[in-house]
């Protein structure tokens, strides 16, 4: 046993453990690229607008990238599963028309509504998983015949039962007020309204990153969206892991589509089309791998943040906001560029 | 034939546990069979595995050797024959039937994720956790410090064990994997072809893992097609050829040359020495050929033609 007694007393410093400077060990991080990019952006819109630094925009460019960003949490751990999900735009108006129809047709307070939509947010999300998993479909598949469903019953079953194509306005009910206090309020912080979703936000962020990082669960979700066999394997519960990344998605769904309803107090039915890609494309820029097992939840959070500059950017810098999809395209392809050549340039050192 | 064989029919009956030095196995098959349909992928195979012995299973491709292992995995049913584990006849229905009796499976593929660290590959789907209710989080020092400890253990010398699983070398991970089955309360270890895909100075390592593995009192299957690989660790020596045992042998039995020319198999040699002769122009082939026969031939004791 002398290899092991040899062996066995390796030094706490390692000679073929190169020292990884705090900057080196900072880079090889998923979300670097897009930090990068976030304080590149930050900095552009900082020297040509002269309005972009105040607070009060701050406040609305955090208000915009949190009406993002708190899809992206759940969007962001769905992606590290290996999974995506396309339904995710439709699906929150699925829930804001569920709450604000229940509780105006059957009379009832409007938290009634709110919890209902809950459990259909989370069976949503349940049904797209498992049907993943039953079928062993791709998910894109899966969740593209899902948008396309939930597309149609918004549209085809508010018309069928209020004759309108938006939900009725639910503003007198009993309830409306607290769960606009929960939903849609703002924060006065120093003289600037924040906006509650940003709060909302930021928590959701804290809560996503324990689990990933701190929990078994997390380690699963690695672990399944790694090399699904592999975890199989060695005992990880694949499929309910996975459902619960499609739950968790419904449940970030359920809070921006109570948002939407209680800030405005109608819901347009054909709204949300389009949204899963901001949603996909702020994981992306965050540094989340398309194929799984590589991301982090405050990378989602970033990439929230400059859908939310380039968003507000533009207005404050008084551009056309046509250019805005352009500008959301380029940082895309940038973002992930960067990204890649930072990954590299990290693992290489 | 020089080498005596381990008679088949007293070997359950008067062997004892080298370690209890009680005629009771860790793990034994006998006559154990399997049929796919009309195929026979195995029949008559008896052989044994005891604590701090490595039992090797040699064969060439289609010799039965992986049917040998999923019966003993868990992941088929042997249709004759008795496995008995701890002198307790058993069936296993699945994989985990296996590892709950203490029956660990490397397999070449090795059940790692790449880009996670080596920490929670190793504890990946037996997390420790502290805390409790919904806050349990995972006790990472602690795992950090047994994955750490665990590998030292085995004699693997390891740099960090947050990087990434899928930066270590192909030897260094297959002996990751060995580490975890023995870390999690493995007593019987079936290690897949572990030195397939390796090169040479890899497959040296992971042999001195098998020994590592061994000398914590583990039953070792390693399965194998290459006799080099096989003799330095092996005690005993399962031969298989076309579903059935070919030779079973203690290590004092035989000798390399002894294996390696049964590996090699000295009927097909000959027999394509007089196919080449047939088809005739080979002269030099047909001449290395049968010089290749004789060799065999002078090993084993046996004459081919």
């Amino acid at each position: 046993m002398t290899i092991t007694q040899t062996r066995t007393k390796s030094p706490a410093t390692d000679e073929r453990v190169a020292k990884r400077s705090p900057l080196q060990q900072l880079l090889g991080r998923p979300e670097v690229g897009a930090l990068v990019g976030a304080i590149v952006l930050f900095i552009f819109f900082a020297v040509v607008s002269s309005t972009f630094t105040q607070p009060n925009a701050l406040a609305t460019v955090l208000y915009g990238s949190s009406t993002i960003g708190i899809m992206a949490v759940g969007v962001s751990l769905l992606m590290i599963g290996g999974e995506f999900d396309l339904s995710t735009g439709v699906a929150v108006i699925s829930s804001a028309l569920t709450a604000s129809m229940f509780s105006w047709y059957f009379s009832t307070n409007v938290w009634v509504g709110v919890i209902l939509a809950l459990l259909v947010s989370l069976a949503i999300g349940f049904i797209n998983g498992w049907i993943l998993m039953k079928t062993k479909l791709p998910s894109f598949i899966v969740t593209l015949a899902s948008f396309l469903m939930l597309t149609g019953l918004n549209l085809g079953l508010t018309r069928l039962i209020g004759g309108s194509v938006s939900s009725p306005s639910i503003s007198t009910m009993d309830g409306f007020d607290t769960a606009r206090g929960v939903f849609a309020s703002s924060v006065n912080i120093a003289g600037i309204d924040v906006k509650i979703t940003v709060f909302i936000w930021i928590a959701l962020v804290a809560v996503a990153t324990w689990v990933l990082m701190r929990t078994r669960v997390g380690n699963w979700i690695f672990a399944v969206g790694g090399d699904e066999n592999a975890a199989r394997a060695v005992g990880v519960p694949v499929k309910a892991t996975k459902i619960g990344l499609f739950m968790g998605v419904g449940f970030c769904g359920w809070i921006l589509g109570m948002h939407n309803l209680f800030a405005f107090d109608t819901v347009q039915s054909g709204e949300g089309v389009g949204n899963e890609f901001l949603y996909i494309i702020a994981a992306v820029i965050g540094g989340c791998l398309l194929t799984g097992g590589y991301g982090s939840a405050v990378g989602g959070a970033i990439g929230a943040f400059i859908f939310g500059m380039a968003n507000k950017g533009i207005v404050y810098a008084q551009w056309n906001p046509d250019w805005f999809k352009f500008f959301l395209g380029l940082m895309l392809l940038l973002a992930t560029i960067v990204n890649l050549i930072v990954k590299r340039r990290a693992e290489l050192k | 034939m020089n080498a005596k064989q381990i008679d088949q029919a007293t070997l359950l009956q008067n062997e004892t546990d080298p370690l209890t030095h009680t005629p009771v196995h860790l793990l034994s098959l006998d006559k154990v069979g399997k049929n796919y349909g009309n195929i026979l992928a195995l029949s008559d195979v008896t052989m044994a595995v005891d604590n701090g012995r490595v039992t090797c299973v040699l064969g060439d491709n289609g010799a039965g050797k992986s049917t040998l292992i999923k019966i003993i995995a868990g992941l088929h049913q042997h249709d004759d024959g008795v496995l008995k584990i701890m002198g307790e006849e058993r069936k296993f229905g699945s994989p985990r039937d296996a590892l709950d009796a203490g029956i660990a499976t490397v397999y070449q593929d090795l059940a790692v994720v790449p880009l996670m660290p080596i920490w929670r590959n190793f504890f990946l789907g037996s997390e420790l956790t502290s805390g409790f209710g919904p806050f349990k989080s995972l006790d990472v020092q602690k795992m950090k410090d047994i994955t750490k400890k665990e590998l030292a253990e085995m004699g693997i010398d390891l740099r960090d064990v947050e990087q990434p699983i899928g930066q270590l070398s192909g030897g260094e991970r297959q002996c990751v994997a060995i580490a975890r089955a023995v870390y999690f309360g493995a007593k019987v270890l079936i290690l897949d072809e572990p030195t397939a895909a390796l090169g040479v100075k890899q497959s040296g390592v992971v042999l001195r893992y098998i020994l590592q593995a061994r000398d914590r009192g583990l039953g070792v299957i390693f399965i194998t097609h290459n006799p080099h690989h096989a003799f330095p660790v092996g005690d005993r020596f399962l031969l298989l050829k076309r579903g059935k045992s070919i030779g079973y042998y203690e290590k004092k039995d035989i000798t390399l040359e002894e294996l390696t020319a049964q590996m090699a198999g000295g009927a097909e040699l000959a027999e394509l020495a007089h196919e080449l002769e047939q088809l005739g122009g080979h002269g030099d082939v047909v001449k290395e050929v049968q010089n290749e026969v004789a060799d065999v031939a002078q090993t084993t004791g046996k004459a081919y033609n």
